[in-house]
């Protein structure tokens, strides 16, 4: 029984390690990563992403604010 | 529509809600797949376009509905700036898709039925804009445009969902497949997708919003 288990086990462990030994094998930008560049371009697309917002923002602004003179108008 | 022109809270959400995208998208462990290698996270940015597009679209419909129930022009503005919105993102998925799958597929247009199953409704919807363009009288314009627009939407459907489904095509979820399988959309990815979807639709209400604000403004001018 004892030696059923453990054979068990090491199947089962021997399984995990193929699996995660394929998974790994996948080229990833692992370096890309490693070297903290992925931070480079979070930034900018963070900056552009500010950018529409802010340009979103004004836009709502200046919207409420011919609406109100319109209302005023009236 | 009415409520979001009116209140303010969910677009400090947006805002929130698209740099999570980005920075979770871009950070967050994503599964290590074959071909696909690191561009699995576009998921975050591609997909989100074709939901935004449904989106818009269905909202587009249920205002030509209540235009054709109540004969308000307003409900016919909201549903004519839901589709332009909704073209944008589709327009947008298709280029991200065709980008995509020139470095997974091979090449940038590979007769996927899907793909040319979307140029076909986007196509549709555009026929939609200038139908509306053509005609002068606004009620006129109105409620033409609103039953070709439900007609779209009832193609639009099987399009898009049901006939790429019944060949073999090269999206996952295709020839067969349920859309979400756990292989291609694993748990790492979705908490970060489903946030992306209501990032990028909400992204899409903004725009329309201030779309149906400017055009109303400009019809108050037009009418003094």
């Amino acid at each position: 029984m004892n030696k059923i288990i453990r054979l068990l086990f090491f199947f089962f462990f021997s399984c995990l390690q193929l699996i995660a030994r394929s998974q790994s094998q996948v080229e990833m930008a692992d370096n890309f990563r490693g070297e903290g560049k992925i931070y480079v371009v979070i930034m900018v697309v963070l900056l552009l992403l500010g950018g529409i917002f802010f340009i979103l923002f004004r836009f709502d602004r200046r919207l409420s604010q011919l609406e109100k003179q319109i209302e005023d108008k009236k | 529509m009415k409520y979001l022109i009116k209140v303010y809270w969910w677009k400090p959400l947006t805002v929130i809600l698209l740099i999570y995208t980005v920075i979770g998208g871009f950070l967050m462990s994503a599964p290590r797949l074959p071909i696909l290698n690191e561009t699995i996270r576009i998921l975050h940015f591609h997909v989100p376009m074709w939901f935004g597009m449904i989106i818009m679209f269905t909202f587009s419909v249920f205002y030509s509905l209540k235009y054709l129930s109540t004969k308000n022009l307003v409900y016919d503005l909201y549903a004519s700036q839901l589709v332009n919105i909704g073209i944008m993102f589709g327009v947008l998925g298709i280029i991200s898709g065709m980008i995509w799958a020139n470095f997974t597929w091979g090449e940038p247009w590979s007769n996927d039925p899907k793909q040319n199953a979307s140029v076909v409704a986007l196509l549709i919807y555009l026929a939609l804009i200038i139908l509306r363009g053509s005609l002068q009288d606004d009620h006129h314009k109105a409620r033409i445009g609103a039953v070709y627009n439900i007609f779209a939407f009832a193609v639009l459907i099987p399009l898009l969902f049901v006939l790429p489904r019944m060949t073999d095509s090269l999206h996952p979820g295709n020839g067969g497949n349920p859309a979400f399988g756990q292989y291609d959309l694993d748990s790492d990815l979705r908490i970060v997708f489903y946030p992306a979807v209501l990032g990028w639709t909400l992204l899409g209400f903004w725009i329309a919003t201030q779309q149906i604000r400017l055009a109303s403004l400009q019809k108050h001018l037009d009418y003094e």
